[in-house]
């Protein structure tokens, strides 16, 4: 196996292109080569940039020839989801709509790969504009998850997990507006983590919905994912919503960085979790989770209390008003988000009709899937006169009571720990028809979006031969702190190291 | 029965930005069509806005010139409705919390006091072109413009404090004046930089409650403001004679026929879906930053016609054309510091009203303005010393300037070369004295019979004999010096 470029971490390449060991050029080729091969079955690309790609791995190796300090991951190969605008290639939102749409301008993240020369492969299918929990909403095909082929590889960003999952390259980004980046991770065995609120510039990700969408990475490891996030996070004047850098408080490099400084994600990674202190809502232990995902997590509290960690069950009432309040907000905004593709500047635009009217309804009604088109109709409804405060308001005001009581929970403990997804991956096509069992897969996640503070998925067993996945939820900016619990957890267990066969 | 006319204006401000309101796009008209957009104003997928600062303080001192009470923390919302030249279907604009509350301003020639309800910050839209007619009906096709999308604009509305037109119309003439002194908008009623909404209703004189109102969209000249409502009381007041009742909806004004129509009724009417715009923080405004442009405001229009008159001694005619024109205002007040500075004998008075009258009207003829003049403040104060100091007359200073505005040669270069100073040299004049009365005895004995004013005859003689180069007052005393010894 560790002579296997495909299961290898995203720092080990890293590592051994700077050494000269092996060249960025030649991990791309194998890159796609194994794409080739293995993605026939898991279906996770929607687009490929192969001549940009090899052209980047080039420059790295030129840099490497001169004797230049490569930055952060170059050379290593990358997915990314198809919702993050990359400049004169196609992002299509895994939509009708967009099947033609070429990016007029890169994403702030896309800059920062590039500036840091990642390897960029290929962009990854989604849930038609990251709404689902599955990927069967992409408009082009599902994908599917890579240890049960006839399972889903969970979603929105259901490409972007898979890929990784199923060890086509160690590094993808993903979008999370309500678990879109863990419930993936969780299904497909690898780590997914959701920054906090305006970490992250969402300049040039596709909106769903604005106040909620952050991206992140997709890794094998702890370490990896602390890695990338050193790439991407970061003020960004392009987004009004993007928070000033800021130096967590406790992290070690503190004293020595201005407040200006971006945080160093990796420096915390090998701190002593002992004392740590973890609460577990019982609202998440309850009947509508899976007993297998259950023994999993109780497995982990075990492993926890052995490292001389301190958990306990705790109540926080407002998770159980999160879904309910998520599905009024995000398809409020997404239904103004939306409303962009009109036919009239791009997108799907049929041509043949005679009125305004025709041209809106055509290029809607055609271009935008049922998944997407039943939440702007729901969207529309909680915003509209008369229904404004029953609906819209009223879950602004269960947000603002999560925000609370998260903000109390981590008073007295550093983190709080659930399963990642009730369930172990699904079916696919088992939960298409019953729209209300798909949004329950975000019952453990969509909170974590409504208060804005940061969460992690990472495997901690399986059930029946599928990966079942922990999420770690912490304050505002304590992505250093999740990082650092899921390193010390990956460097005693072997969880994150298990493949799928192939 | 007699009713009275209740009327509330919405005053749509372009301000004048380096760059639009939520990109980097320049604020700029005139190029060719979707050549001023980026992804940001163009909708693409993804693309965010991010609020420019100048719009703030633009706000802001608006919100001050007029009264208001400016809001530490406004917030932005989103109001959603379909229309191909509004790339997001959606705009940015300023619903529950505006940037200003509460304002007033007081007309002068009605002698009143509106009330202002706030004043919100919001983005313009794109323009369409029909192709092949003047409006969408009858058009082959639609093209959208998109530079001016995204555009900022302040709405500014008032109480429905009016009620005649006539009111209206001066405090949109105000409004007009305000936004231009204080730098925040070019004023420009053809390009559409100033727009008006008007709303309008009718109830029986001594009754509180309002009327059902229709609102007039899109006006953007005084003339049409005024006629439009003026339009609009007449219908109503029909309508409400008649037994019948007037229907809420919008309604345009046509300045061809002087007449308003129906646009849409209230079944019609938009539901906006207001909500706050989640892609923008609330905009916070410190005191400190609120008084920071209190200090930068410039000297507002009222406050200048007090100086004018009072101070300076401008005739009220002098003082309308000087602060109806920004140019010939900028002007003026550059001529008027120079000559303080300078310490001349021009007066601002005598600087007015040759600014006013000649000045301007030799610009007109040759198609300039203050603005772009080759004749500078300081050349124009040192022709009008040259006229102080009596080296010229006021006549060739006419001629002087006249050809300063289309050479831009300078006052002293002209005079020298043309050599048309004053001849004050009794010496010099003497001779043309001589032949002026030798020709004219008849003249000459009526002067000497004591009718002395007879001599005006004479001093013109000599003035043309010596091409208006003789100082008259030099002329006249050696004509009587002559004659009566």
């Amino acid at each position: 196996m560790s002579n296997d470029t495909t299961f290898k971490t995203a720092i080990e390449s890293h590592k051994a292109i700077q050494n000269g060991d092996i060249t960025a050029v030649s991990l791309a080729e194998e890159t796609f080569k194994t794409i080739d091969s293995s993605d026939k079955s898991i279906k996770g690309f929607l687009s490929l940039m192969k001549e940009q790609a090899l052209e980047t791995a080039q420059e790295v190796d030129d840099k490497v020839k001169n004797g230049e300090t490569l930055p952060t991951l170059a050379g290593v190969p990358i997915a990314v989801k198809d919702n993050m605008n990359v400049l004169g290639t196609k992002t299509t939102c895994g939509s009708n709509y967009l099947k033609n749409f070429e990016s007029p301008y890169d994403a702030t993240v896309i800059t920062k790969l590039k500036q840091n020369k990642l390897v960029m492969v290929g962009k990854t299918n989604m849930d038609e504009f990251a709404m689902g929990s599955s990927t069967e909403n992409s408009a082009f095909f599902s994908t599917k998850n890579p240890w049960d082929l006839t399972r889903a590889p969970g979603g929105s960003s259901g490409g972007s997990a898979a890929v990784v999952g199923a060890g086509q390259l160690p590094l993808s980004l993903g979008s999370d507006t309500g678990g879109s980046i863990r419930q993936p991770a969780s299904f497909c065995g690898i780590c997914g983590l959701k920054p906090t609120y305006g970490r992250v510039s969402r300049y040039g990700l596709v909106a769903f919905a604005s106040s909620l969408d952050q991206i992140g990475p997709f890794t094998r490891t702890a370490e990896d994912a602390a890695h990338l996030m050193n790439v991407i996070s970061g003020h960004d004047p392009m987004d009004a919503t993007s928070l000033q850098d800021h130096v967590a408080l406790g992290s070690t490099k503190q004293k020595n960085l201005s407040s200006q400084a971006v945080e160093d994600f990796t420096s915390n990674l090998n701190n002593d979790i002992n004392g740590l202190k973890i609460g577990v809502p019982k609202e998440l232990l309850g009947d509508a989770i899976d007993s297998g995902v259950k023994e999993k997590i109780q497995d982990m509290l075990s492993w926890f209390e052995k490292q001389g960690a301190t958990w306990e069950e705790i109540s926080i009432d407002s998770f159980n008003y999160a879904i309910p309040a998520y599905y009024i907000l995000a398809p409020a905004e997404a239904s103004s988000n939306l409303a962009r593709y009109d036919g009239v500047r791009y997108g799907h635009r049929e041509g043949n009709e005679s009125s305004l009217r025709d041209m809106y309804k055509n290029a809607r009604g055609n271009g935008f899937g049922a998944e997407v088109k039943r939440r702007i109709v729901l969207g529309t409804y909680v915003l509209s006169s008369g229904y404004y405060d029953a609906y819209y308001i009223k879950a602004q005001k269960v947000r603002t009571v999560i925000k609370q009581e998260f903000e109390q929970t981590f008073a007295k403990y550093d983190i709080v720990l659930t399963p990642t997804s009730p369930t172990p991956p699904f079916k696919l096509g088992e939960n298409v028809d019953d729209p209300l069992a798909m949004y329950l897969s975000d019952i453990a996640t969509a909170s974590a979006n409504l208060a804005g503070c940061p969460a992690l998925s990472i495997p901690c067993g399986f059930s029946d031969g599928l990966p079942v996945g922990a999420q770690f939820i912490g304050p505002n900016f304590s992505e250093s702190k999740l990082l650092n619990i899921a390193h010390i957890y990956q460097q005693s267990t072997g969880f994150h190291k298990e493949t799928p066969v192939r | 029965m007699e009713f009275e006319s209740v009327i509330g204006l919405e005053v749509h401000v372009q301000l004048k930005t380096k760059s639009k309101a939520f990109c980097s796009c320049p604020n700029e008209f005139g190029r060719q069509p979707n050549t001023n957009v980026c992804p940001t104003c163009l909708g693409m997928p993804g693309a965010l806005p991010v609020l420019n600062e100048m719009v703030a303080k633009m706000a802001v001192r608006a919100g001050l010139a007029i009264n208001c009470d400016i809001q530490n923390r406004s917030v932005f919302s989103r109001k959603n409705y379909f229309y191909p030249d509004m790339p997001k279907n959606y705009q940015i604009t300023q619903f529950e919390f505006p940037v200003c509350l509460g304002g007033h301003m007081d007309l002068i020639q009605n002698k009143k006091r509106i009330g202002i309800t706030r004043i919100h910050i919001e983005e313009d839209a794109g323009k369409l072109v029909h192709q092949g007619a003047e409006g969408v009906s009858g058009s082959t096709g639609s093209l959208v413009d998109l530079n001016r999308a995204s555009v900022p604009l302040i709405e500014i509305v008032s109480e429905p404090d009016f009620r005649t037109a006539a009111e209206a119309r001066e405090y949109f003439e105000m409004l007009h004046e305000i936004v231009m002194y204080i730098g925040v908008c070019d004023g420009n009623l053809e390009e559409g930089s100033l727009r008006c909404d008007a709303n309008v209703s009718l109830r029986p004189v001594g009754q509180k409650e309002f009327g059902t109102r229709a609102e007039v969209k899109n006006l953007n000249s005084f003339r049409s403001v005024e006629r439009a409502i003026q339009h609009e009381i007449k219908r109503q007041k029909l309508i409400l004679l008649d037994g019948g009742t007037v229907v809420q909806e919008t309604r345009h004004f046509d300045d061809a026929t002087q007449t308003t129509h129906s646009l849409r009724g209230k079944a019609d009417a938009h539901d906006y879906r207001y909500f706050p715009e989640p892609d923008l923080i609330p905009l916070v405004l410190s005191d400190a930053q609120i008084d920071e442009e209190r200090q930068a405001m410039p000297e507002l229009p009222l406050a200048k016609r007090k100086r004018y008159s009072s101070e300076l001694g401008l005739s009220d005619f002098e003082v309308k054309v000087i602060i109806g024109d920004m140019d010939m205002n900028t002007y003026f007040e550059k001529a008027n510091e120079l000559l303080v500075t300078a310490k001349l004998s021009v007066t601002a008075k005598e600087t007015a009203k040759w600014i006013v009258g000649d000045f301007n009207s030799f610009l007109k003829e040759t198609s300039d303005d203050f603005g772009n003049t080759k004749v500078s403040p300081e050349e124009l104060l040192s022709l009008l010393s040259l006229k102080e100091q009596g080296k010229i007359s006021g006549k060739i200073a006419k001629d002087v300037l006249k050809q300063m505005i289309e050479t831009g040669k300078t006052a002293k270069s002209i005079v020298d070369a043309s050599g048309s100073t004053q001849i004050s040299d009794e010496g010099a004049l003497q001779s043309i004295v001589d032949d002026v009365l030798a020709a004219n005895q008849a003249v000459v004995e009526k002067i000497k019979n004591g009718k002395t004013a007879a001599a005006g005859f004479l001093m013109g003689q000599v003035m043309k004999e010596s091409k208006g180069r003789a100082k008259p007052d030099v002329v006249k005393d050696m004509i009587l010096k002559s004659i009566l010894g």
